[in-house]
């Protein structure tokens, strides 16, 4: 379960870690927030954001190019 | 809204790492980039600043965001119009969005003064909701030394 679901497939750089950081500020801590898209150097970059900013990396999963990313706040 | 220092996680007792990015050309694509870098900045944490100057600071002009020409290839237009196709067929994001998204997060947008002056642009001329700060280069010297990412676009 997400509190909060993002949908950047079809978006490219810079677009999903944007959003992603968009969504984290809106969600209280503890809360988690799913992204979905299908930008591969994102699927990377997003981990990284993650531990920049001192969040939880729940879990990755992909399949047929459509990755998920969920992260605790 | 525009400031949220509070809400970095990296550490809350530290002040966050910072990029500052001088943007010198009114290119429209290396407006681009230095929009990429700084929402990219953003994102992952750190507080970022653009210092738009000389030609860059064109950009900031009433409705001259998009206006810009291509760097290379421009081709009095038509290259820009490839390269706008292209950018579109990849779902690029607008400049428009990029400049929304980095207010959205905090970003921080310094017009240079001097530069005002010698163009003889006003601040009537500006789009004065992009700008939080009017400066020379004292004020971009005051960002920079403490940043970690210093460009020059």
């Amino acid at each position: 379960m997400a509190d909060m679901k993002v949908d950047v497939k079809g978006e490219t750089c810079p677009v999903p870690l944007v959003e992603m950081r968009k969504a984290i500020r809106k969600v209280a801590p503890g809360e988690i927030v799913e992204v979905i898209g299908t930008h591969p150097a994102s699927k990377k970059e997003i981990p990284m954001a993650v531990e920049a900013l001192g969040l939880e990396l729940v879990d990755i999963e992909e399949t047929d190019g459509v990755w998920r990313i969920r992260i605790r706040k | 809204m525009n400031n949220y220092k509070g809400d970095n996680m990296v550490d809350e007792t530290k002040k966050a790492d910072k990029a500052t990015i001088i943007v010198h050309s009114g290119d429209m694509d290396k407006i681009y980039s230095a929009l990429i870098v700084a929402n990219g900045a953003l994102s992952m944490g750190m507080e970022a600043s653009l210092y738009f100057t000389f030609w860059g600071l064109q950009r900031l002009q009433k409705g001259g965001l998009e206006k810009g020409p291509l760097s290379k290839m421009h081709f009095i237009g038509l290259g820009k119009s490839m390269i706008k196709s292209r950018m579109k067929k990849a779902n690029v994001a607008s400049l428009e969005h990029l400049f929304k998204d980095f207010k959205e997060l905090g970003g921080k947008v310094i017009a240079c003064e001097m530069t005002m002056e010698i163009m003889g642009v006003s601040k009537e001329d500006l789009d004065q909701d992009l700008i939080d700060e009017y400066g020379a280069v004292g004020t971009y010297i005051h960002e920079a030394r403490d940043s970690k990412i210093t460009l020059f676009i």
